[in-house]
């Protein structure tokens, strides 16, 4: 029997809402910054947004120890594949945000050299608009990841079409 | 190892070892906690403040987080090794707090216990031993990983920790000498009481250079900043620890924490005065716990406090500081040390003889 035939009782639901409840409070992001959105993503970082408060100031420089991928700013065409062999070296369960106009949709630089957005290269749960986007809306974007991930169930599947989420 | 070996001595052991483990996977937990709270203090941030109250269950959150994380085990591991080496550098550090002097004994149903897993003694030689038996667990995880920064993690690993062990084993021989024992419950009993009456007898006090070269010896043993080197991330990724994720990346990190308290508890055992301190007749076990325990905060502290404040070393920084300074000075040191000490033992020698 897999796990993903384990009925819902009240005992693996508690289980599933303690995991879940940890892997809400401790979502560690790769090191991974791509453009001027990356110096926003810093900025939430540094002292004045504190990231640490939501236990993420660990911004993890191996992929196999982080949960969450901030694809932050555009994304060339050269740079695709290494951001697609970051994404699959995260081990399971990990999360996307795509941070910014450029990352969601091309943004502003509709031509040969840059991927029209990032879902097209791996899976995105959180997008965050703006050019770019201040500390507030990232931070808008990571608690909405965090209610995605409340909501979760204990195993993701992959195949399916995106979760929809309800603004936290 | 007082009184009869008998069933109860037995269940006492047992019990101890069961105390001892539980408390240090707590302290552990706590430390982690504190560690990211206090460095967030002297960032001017906040730090965790979201899982539990004020934050105090982040640990919690990152360890059962990291359980139920996919342990990947790539390709080009050799996996036996590759599986081992986190325990090889847990265990060691789980070893030393056997013998650890927590605080004095307590006088249960007219038998003594005290505070201490056992009192080997040959207790300093065997925490300089398990120190160099946690070498081998980075060592090895870098080498088992088959990719080439964690190799080169390795190898940094191995040859700071050899340097830097031959600091620390020379920094404690003055102490040896001063005190006398290498048992450490025999060490703390040595420096019991005062000088001229109101300066505690502290080893730390006579051997200052010993002491202050242990610590920086501590820091570098248990590669904490500013002695990373062995997981620089500007320059290595993540070190030895590079391909391993989950739960096994969480038992680097609690040996790095546990480690951190051992060494710590070690230095104020040799050279702090243990677990000595003004007592009060009310729960007279309370106050040397609480001692020790003040101590070894304060000098836990002080890891997070450089962490927080200093940069990392270069690596040639890290080998000049150990072989080029710190032995010298401690050779120098070791031999007037053992040159006064042998000066005053002749001349208690003709007190004695008359």
């Amino acid at each position: 029997m897999g796990l993903d035939q384990i009925p819902a009782t009240f005992l693996t639901v508690q289980i599933e809402k303690l995991v879940n409840w940890a892997r809400r409070n401790s979502v560690w992001p790769a090191t991974f910054g791509l453009a001027c959105c990356a110096i926003e993503m810093m900025a939430t970082g540094a002292a004045h947004y504190d990231l640490s408060r939501f236990g993420m100031e660990v911004f993890r420089a191996s992929p196999r120890q982080a949960d969450l991928m901030i694809v932050a700013g555009r994304v060339s065409q050269k740079m695709a594949p290494v951001l697609r062999q970051i994404y699959d070296q995260m081990p399971e369960p990990k999360w996307v945000i795509s941070m910014g106009a450029c990352a969601s949709s091309g943004g502003m630089f509709n031509n040969y050299a840059l991927v029209q957005g990032v879902d097209t290269i791996v899976p995105v749960d959180v997008y965050v608009p703006g050019c770019p986007p201040g500390p507030e809306s990232l931070i808008n974007g990571i608690l909405t990841l965090h209610e995605m991930i409340r909501n979760d169930e204990l195993l993701r599947r992959r195949t399916g079409p995106a979760l929809e989420v309800k603004p936290a | 190892m007082t009184g009869p070996h008998d069933g109860w001595w037995v269940l006492g052991s047992a019990l101890k070892v069961v105390i001892l483990f539980a408390a240090t996977l707590i302290l552990v937990m706590a430390l982690v906690y504190i560690e990211r709270k206090v460095v967030a203090f002297m960032q001017v941030r906040i730090g965790p403040n979201q899982a539990g109250p004020k934050g105090i269950l982040q640990t919690l959150a990152d360890g059962i987080k990291l359980f139920f994380k996919e342990p990947v085990t790539p390709r080009a591991v050799d996996r036996p090794i590759y599986i081992l080496a986190p325990l090889l550098s847990l265990i060691p550090m789980f070893l030393v707090v056997a013998i650890i002097p927590f605080g004095n004994s307590i006088t249960i149903n007219g038998r003594e216990i005290f505070l201490q897993g056992t009192d080997l003694n040959i207790g300093i030689l065997f925490f300089l031993a398990m120190s160099s038996i946690g070498v081998y667990g980075i060592t090895l995880a870098g080498w088992a990983s088959g990719s080439k920064y964690p190799l080169i993690g390795g190898i940094r690993a191995s040859a700071q920790m050899i340097s830097y062990e031959t600091c620390m084993g020379l920094a404690l021989i003055p102490a040896v000498m001063t005190t006398g024992t290498l048992s450490m419950r025999g060490m703390v009993e040595a420096q019991s009481g005062t000088w001229l009456g109101f300066v505690p007898r502290w080893t730390g006090l006579v051997q200052v250079i010993p002491m202050l070269a242990f610590f920086i010896c501590a820091i570098a043993e248990t590669n904490r900043p500013p002695f990373d080197l062995v997981e620089a991330e500007t320059e290595l990724v993540g070190g030895f620890h590079t391909e391993y994720s989950g739960i096994r990346f969480a038992i680097f990190y609690l040996a790095e924490f546990a480690n951190m308290f051992t060494i710590s508890a070690i230095a104020v055992t040799v050279f702090l005065g243990g677990w000595n301190g003004p007592g009060f007749s009310f729960l007279p076990w309370l106050w040397p716990l609480l001692w020790f325990f003040a101590k070894t905060g304060v000098l836990v502290f002080i890891f997070m406090w450089i962490r927080a404040s200093l940069p990392r070393f270069r690596y040639d920084q890290l080998m000049s500081l150990g072989w080029k300074r710190l032995i010298p000075v401690l050779l120098v040191w070791l031999l007037l040390s053992s040159g006064i000490q042998a000066w005053i033992n002749e001349a208690s020698n003709h007190v004695a003889g008359g």
